[in-house]
């Protein structure tokens, strides 16, 4: 029952990021995301001392270290909105449910050799890594497309809690290493890209080419 | 005992690649970066040597399974008697063109030698296991690393137009090369259910549409690399831009490795139905006679070299091609003399070949230009570029004596003994090859009578010419072993033939009793061959001892060969190669299409006229250059798609994933 609301949360909160421009929003709901991802190893009800550190390891890099991170580039940056993305907020939210339709019909017929805890995750964790790729491909602003990384990330991970007897949580607490470091550098990499040309647009960044 | 010989031809290899990491770790100290590279390279190719000879001489075979993660892959190396002969050639190749490397390199001063030296090695030791693989992944991660070694080796004098687009064009034509290959490879790993090659020739594939693709696919794919026309265009443009040791190592040997490509797929596919050997005659005779002719109206002495081993390996095809005919007649002397001759021809042309481009790198290192026109008299400086030169050249005519003459002998004879059938088809074979080798002879002939009349004969034509010193022994004595190993296989012909028996008989799929009863009355001939050669040494040996008795009591004074009259004689006076090709250029202008520009004499007394000629390639002209451009125009219309925009990209990529997705699992 638990997981099946955390799943609801997931689904709304990605079409909240979807549907806004704030960059601080998208910032906030990244960190609830995390909140809700560390805690859903844990939430099937079995307390393996194991999964417990993993969980808390997660929370504090998803929900804490990530967001908090984001938000100082933003303070540094002076930007607080996406400008005119590709497509627009209402076509991106329509789209999103179409997303969704996607994401569940994939999962229905997705031959799978173990049966998940709970049917629900894995529609989810598809949405979720879809959402994450439809930010990076239609928002212009280089931290939405940190984001964009970070919510596909987000995706990924959820995949491989629903399999932990197939996956070796070493393997995944490699990846969240990779990620904090993928993060890291972007964050900096964002910084000084602003500071050098004063804007993070990608699209103006193009020109660049020699 | 099992695994001792490839084990030590593994080190062998690994010596060599070593060879070639210390010298690029030494790079700041040149002379140490060259030793060891070199040391490595000899030094493992004669250890290589040894399990090489074994094989040949014994038979059998040794062979090294280890499993690999890569699907389909093994590291399943094996020694033959086939992979034997071509690392025989690899490695003797290789210790001479290290040798002379190690000197020649120094020309180019102001370079970083160690990528020249690295590159070299890596080379080698790539050429020996392109040719032990006997799995198709690692066959083609071998054959991948060899071309691109060989690619780097090309553009080492990068600075240069020209050599930069010498290297485009090889690599672009040694990658659509693989990329046959590689369909070859599943096509053959579809039919056997592996990728092991020991699986392919184990199902015995019979004549049949899919065979016939398989062989068409290794023609053409290995066809690239070995400089089959029409897939020769790389050829010479590569040998001219690459260093002259480089040029000797892949014209000699690793063009070779295309040839050992096709004979490899031969002995997968058994029963070769007849028009096999009918294509493999036809396209050896078409590359032999244009290669020919292409060398001829060539003014660039190493472009003229390249032409040639386009020459020769359309000798070789066509040996080849009369053993298939052989094998599918039923004929074993036929089988027999066909692939002997062609793989004797693969040795014989890795010395004479080497040996040319070793000569040509010394006349360039000392004169400075690759311009036949400009060079002249250099035989009178240069005494053993000049006499090993002329050696290689006649070997490389086919002139009796020496080694060339061999190998085509015995794919004549192999095709007259196909005329005296009364086989109608069989008849028709002999002829094409019969009258095809004797064009190509001919004009071979007059070609180096040319580029040895006009660099080494006569008065220098330009200021290049004048004073040039002879090369260093490190360079010369390479060149004196490859001419002494020419002059060996030409009188010790019959040993030569039967230390190949082994290989013979794998690829023609006789057994080795059977080939050396067959090869008996032939031994006999080459023995009479042998003791005519004798005698003609000695007739030069009386000769010269008699002129020299007679000179001894004149006095001898040095003058101009012949003045014409003239009252001031100029060494522009002298024939040109270009005038000296001309007759036969003009008689094949159909082919050669060769632009001409000039200001013709107008009055009795001239004051300027002008002649200019130039043959480009016409394969690339004609054929490629059309091709291309329409596959330009066609792709031409897909640039939307490059928007630059990596959003876009990523959009592309999802939407593929998502259609994948979709697809699969409808």
């Amino acid at each position: 029952m638990l997981i099946e609301f955390m799943m609801i949360f997931l689904t709304l909160v990605n079409l909240i990021i979807l549907s806004t421009s704030r960059l601080s929003t998208c910032i906030k709901v990244i960190a609830f995301q995390g909140i809700i991802l560390g805690v859903l190893p844990v939430a099937g009800g079995q307390f393996d001392i194991q999964l417990v550190i993993f969980s808390i390891i997660a929370i504090s890099v998803k929900a804490i270290l990530f967001p908090s991170m984001l938000l100082r580039t933003l303070s540094q940056l002076n930007i607080h909105r996406e400008k005119k993305p590709y497509v627009g907020y209402g076509m991106s939210l329509l789209i999103g449910l179409g997303a969704i339709v996607l994401s569940w019909w994939i999962s229905k017929n997705l031959p799978l050799t173990i049966t998940p805890a709970n049917s629900a995750v894995l529609p989810v964790s598809i949405f979720t890594a879809f959402v994450g790729l439809y930010l990076i491909i239609t928002r212009k602003m280089a931290l939405t497309q940190v984001i964009g990384y970070l919510i596909f990330e987000n995706g990924i991970y959820m995949f491989g809690v629903i399999l932990p007897q197939k996956q070796p949580l070493l393997v995944e607490l490699a990846v969240l290493l990779d990620a904090f470091v993928a993060v890291f550098v972007m964050g900096i990499t964002i910084f000084h890209i602003s500071r050098e040309f004063d804007h993070i647009e990608t699209d103006q960044l193009s020109t660049l080419r020699s | 005992m099992f695994y001792y010989s490839i084990k030590i031809f593994l080190v062998g290899v690994f010596l060599i690649f070593f060879g070639g990491i210390l010298s690029l770790l030494f790079w700041r100290k040149q002379k140490l970066s060259i030793l060891v590279g070199t040391l490595g390279a000899v030094s493992g190719s004669i250890l290589g040597l040894i399990p090489a000879i074994k094989v040949l001489l014994s038979g059998g075979k040794e062979s090294l399974y280890i499993a690999w993660s890569i699907p389909f892959g093994a590291f399943f190396v094996e020694i033959d008697a086939i992979s034997a002969f071509f690392l025989l050639c690899i490695f003797i190749l290789s210790i001479i063109t290290a040798i002379y490397g190690s000197r020649y390199l120094l020309e180019y001063k102001n370079k970083s030698l160690a990528k020249a030296i690295f590159f070299f090695n890596v080379l080698i030791s790539s050429m020996a296991m392109v040719v032990v693989s006997a799995n198709g992944m690692l066959f083609l991660i071998c054959w991948e690393i060899m071309s691109i070694a060989s690619f780097f080796l090309v553009t080492f004098e990068d600075e240069h137009k020209h050599v930069r687009q010498a290297g485009i064009v090889y690599l672009i034509a040694t990658h659509i090369g693989t990329a046959f290959l590689l369909v070859m490879f599943i096509l053959l790993g579809r039919e056997s259910n592996s990728l092991d090659f020991d699986k392919f020739a184990a199902i015995k594939l019979l004549p049949s549409s899919m065979a016939s693709i398989i062989f068409i696919l290794s023609l053409v794919g290995f066809g690239t690399k070995a400089g089959l026309v029409p897939f020769h265009i790389w050829l010479p443009e590569a040998h001219p831009a690459a260093p002259s040791h480089v040029s000797a190592l892949m014209s000699g040997v690793m063009i070779k490795t295309g040839i050992y490509g096709i004979i490899r797929v031969l002995t997968f596919l058994p029963n070769p139905p007849l028009w096999w050997g009918w294509l493999l005659i036809i396209v050896g005779a078409v590359s032999g006679v244009i290669g020919v002719l292409f060398a001829l109206a060539q003014h660039d002495i190493k472009r003229l070299l390249a032409y040639h081993s386009v020459e020769n390996i359309g000798i070789i095809t066509m040996g080849l091609g009369l053993g298939v005919v052989g094998i599918n007649s039923g004929s074993q002397i036929l089988a027999i003399l066909g692939f002997g001759g062609a793989i004797l021809h693969i040795l014989n042309h890795a010395l004479f070949k080497g040996l040319l481009f070793l000569g040509a790198g010394s006349v360039v290192s000392a004169a400075g230009t690759r311009e036949i026109d400009e060079l002249g008299g250099l035989g009178k400086n240069m005494f053993v570029t000049s006499v090993t030169f002329l050696i290689g050249a006649v070997a490389i005519c086919g002139i009796p004596p020496l080694n060339g003459f061999i190998s085509e002998f015995l794919i004549y004879t192999g095709s007259f003994k196909g005329l005296i059938t009364k086989q109608l088809d069989l008849a028709a074979v002999s002829i094409i090859i019969i009258g095809s080798l004797a064009l190509i002879g001919g004009l071979a002939l007059a070609c180096f009578t040319k580029v040895y009349g006009i660099v080494f004969l006569g008065e220098p034509r330009s200021k290049h010419a004048m004073n040039v010193q002879e090369s260093s022994m490190i360079m010369l004595v390479p060149m004196i072993i490859l001419a002494a190993l020419c002059v060996f296989i030409g009188l010790f012909s019959s040993i030569t033939i039967n230390w190949l028996k082994q290989c013979i008989s794998q690829i023609a799929g006789i057994g080795p009793d059977v080939v050396s009863s067959q090869i008996l009355p032939l031994s006999n001939i080459l023995i009479k061959v042998s003791f005519a050669a004798f005698c003609l040494f000695a007739a030069i040996a009386i000769l010269l001892f008699i002129r020299k008795k007679m000179l001894s009591a004149e006095k001898v004074s040095i003058a101009p060969t012949w003045d014409c009259g003239y009252a001031k004689p100029d060494a522009r006076m002298q024939y040109t190669a270009s005038s000296f090709a001309q007759p036969l250029v003009d008689t094949f202008k159909m082919i050669l299409r060769t632009r001409k520009i000039t200001e013709p004499i107008k009055d009795l007394f001239p004051v300027e006229g002008q002649f200019e000629s130039s043959t480009p390639e016409v394969s690339r002209d004609y054929l490629f250059n059309p091709i291309f451009r329409v596959i330009y125009l066609l792709l031409g219309r897909l640039r939307w798609l490059q928007g630059g925009n990596i959003q876009l990209y990523i959009l592309y990529i999802a939407l593929t994933l998502i259609a994948l997705i979709i697809w699969k699992l409808r």
